[in-house]
């Protein structure tokens, strides 16, 4: 049986989501999310130059057969992300749209009441919204009700590559959500990527480690392999973890 | 509330007799640490820390790669006006400088604008000198109008201003604020600054604040290096930039270190800061605040800018022109300063793509109630 994630009305194979930021040069990003095995990949729209052409023009670089997921990076409130999202719809880059909404530029932490408002409004117009948010129960249902086709919580701030610092949050979401959750932020090594899909997790955004890597297409290699291991080992039933050693010869076994 | 109050707490602090006391352990001791206090900052600017630069340049360069990728953001300034009311020492727009001022037409700007834009430039940043009359904000805003339909981005270095004016400003298209205190050390400010509304050092301060308040995407301070001692000047960089990124959760605070340059006046800086206190200044500074953006101009020649700049840097201007309608038209006035840097833009975006970075030339979309 093929396992595959669903958002909005897209099947997916592949449970790895790229970025394009922070590259140093667009070849090299174009090889890296080639290799990654990833269907979706997210671009900000402030770095997207529609009359630029060639190395300029960072669209041209992106592997045709991906599925683009505009970001509103730079939206500080509800109302800049949903202008932000219009602009790269009008723009020709389909109508899927990661929300961010980020009105702290030391932590780069994002607003939830902000996105959960932005979702609404995007989710009314016809776009498939997926918000970047801290995790917090409460806020992700307020997102499901507003019309979000997936979650993307935080593992730790953005590029800190900390890993999965918000387990516990994102388990509970994990747990009590119907919506896919995608880890996305804070994932440093491919031992974490692995780490949220053993936690089941739908799928991972990783982009500053890829990026920043110094073989960047080597770390997208890594990434795909983390990935597709730690979803294998979540469909196949993690076994519990205990910090002591578990008794070989049961003491009640004599009751049968 | 305002900065002063903290310049006012810190400025007889005994710095001199401080970093006689630091050692080369205390230095390691701080490049321990995950998160960095004032005094780590201060520790970090010691004469002491002058042996620990490698270590130091190291940590600033991976933080910088971790947080802004290798990419630099290009920008390049443009110059509306030079007609000038104040009276300063070291600037060749000074009042008394005697030469034929000029101030740029509508259809003059929408002429520099076409051939920025023909050079691949989407960030602009506009200067003028400080003259109301010269510089209004309604001539400001018809500017705007004019350069919105050319660039992704522009902000403005000009004479500071009050809110509600720079709020104005924000509403028609301005995403950025620019404003050097030239020198924090409050006498020495006296003494450089002599006539004209410049004169007023808290009005300046505050100025970058107030821009904060009006809701400016980014701000970007400075001191110009050159005109006190230049540890304790970007000490009080650093706790300005410090003090607005904690009021100002949702602006980019950015930094910039330029030194001095020859001008009109003739004017000599009063320290002399070498290229190696210059990277101590900017290595220091990365690693206490490890987001905040780092500027660096054609001041510097493009020999040292090469070196410079995986030590933090995250922005450079390129191909500038310090010349009042300098891009369309190569017929010279007097420059602000004289550029040291005066490679061609495709010339600077070879370079950096040599050195591993990526040059971004568009970072931003306008966003007015237009859009």
């Amino acid at each position: 049986m093929t396992d595959l994630l669903t958002i909005g009305n897209t099947q997916l194979h592949n449970r790895l989501l790229t970025g394009t930021g922070k590259f140093y040069n667009h070849k090299l990003m174009k090889e890296a999310l080639t290799q990654s095995g990833s269907q979706v990949v997210t671009v900000a729209l402030r770095r997207v130059d529609l009359n630029a052409s060639g190395e300029e023009n960072i669209l041209e670089d992106i592997p045709k057969d991906m599925i683009l997921l505009p970001n509103t990076s730079g939206a500080r409130t509800a109302d800049e992300a949903v202008r932000i999202a219009r602009l790269a719809r009008a723009a020709g880059m389909g109508n899927w749209i990661k929300i961010e909404v980020i009105s702290d530029q030391k932590y780069l932490l994002p607003d939830n009441y902000e996105t959960a408002k932005a979702t609404e409004i995007l989710a009314n117009e016809g776009f498939v919204v997926l918000p970047y948010m801290s995790p917090d129960l409460m806020a992700a249902k307020a997102m499901q009700n507003a019309g979000a086709a997936a979650i993307m919580p935080l593992g730790s701030p953005i590029g800190s590559n900390r890993g999965i610092r918000t387990k516990e949050l994102i388990q509970i979401l994990i747990e009590e959500m119907e919506l896919p959750i995608i880890v996305d932020a804070g994932i440093g090594k491919p031992s974490e990527a692995a780490e949220a899909m053993e936690m089941g997790a739908a799928a991972v955004l990783v982009n500053t480690a890829i990026a920043t890597a110094k073989n960047p297409v080597e770390m997208a290699i890594a990434f795909d392999f983390a990935v597709k291991a730690g979803r294998k080992a979540y469909l196949s039933g993690v076994g519990p973890t205990t910090t002591t050693a578990q008794a070989s010869s049961p003491l009640t076994g004599f009751l049968g | 509330m305002s900065f002063y109050e903290e310049y006012v707490q810190i400025k007889n602090y005994p710095f001199d007799h401080f970093f006689s006391t630091i050692t080369i352990q205390d230095v390691r001791k701080v490049l321990q640490k995950e998160s960095l206090h004032t005094e780590d900052f201060l520790i970090l600017l010691s004469p002491a820390a002058e042996h620990c630069l490698e270590e130091m340049a190291q940590m600033a360069h991976q933080r910088t790669v971790q947080h802004f990728g290798r990419t630099i953001q290009l920008y390049a300034p443009l110059y509306l006006t030079d007609y000038c009311v104040n009276k300063c020492t070291y600037c060749s727009f000074s009042i008394d400088n005697d030469f034929p001022r000029r101030k740029l037409t509508l259809a003059e700007i929408e002429e520099e604008s076409k051939a920025l834009v023909k050079m691949g430039l989407r960030h602009i940043i506009l200067l003028t000198g400080e003259s109301r009359l010269h510089s209004s904000v309604d001539y400001l805003c018809e500017t705007i109008d004019v350069m919105k339909k050319y660039f992704s981005s522009l902000s403005i270095e000009i004479q500071p201003l009050d809110t509600d004016e720079y709020q104005t400003l924000v509403a028609r298209g301005i995403d950025g604020l620019t404003v050097y205190q030239e020198v924090y050390n409050e006498d020495i400010y006296k003494e450089h600054h002599l006539k004209g509304p410049k004169r007023n050092y808290r009005y300046r301060l505050d100025a970058p604040e107030r821009g904060a308040k009006a809701g400016m995407r980014s701000v970007n301070i400075g001191a110009l290096l050159g005109m006190d001692e230049w540890r304790k000047e970007v000490f009080f960089t650093g706790l300005h930039a410090q003090y607005l990124q904690k009021n100002y959760l949702e602006t980019d605070i950015a930094l910039s270190f330029p030194r001095i340059r020859p001008n009109l006046g003739g004017f000599q800086p009063k320290v002399d800061v070498s290229d190696r206190n210059l990277v101590q200044a900017m290595l220091a500074s990365r690693l206490f605040l490890p987001r905040a953006g780092m500027t660096l101009s054609t001041r510097e020649s493009a020999e040292l800018r090469r070196h410079l700049l995986p030590l933090g840097v995250t922005k450079m201007s390129a191909a500038s022109s310090t010349v009042v309608g300098g891009y369309a038209n190569k017929e010279h006035t007097h420059s602000q300063f004289e550029i040291s840097d005066k490679r061609s833009v495709a010339e600077v975006k070879e370079s950096l793509r040599e050195l591993g970075y990526q040059p971004v030339v568009k970072d931003w979309e306008i966003l007015t109630h237009s859009s």
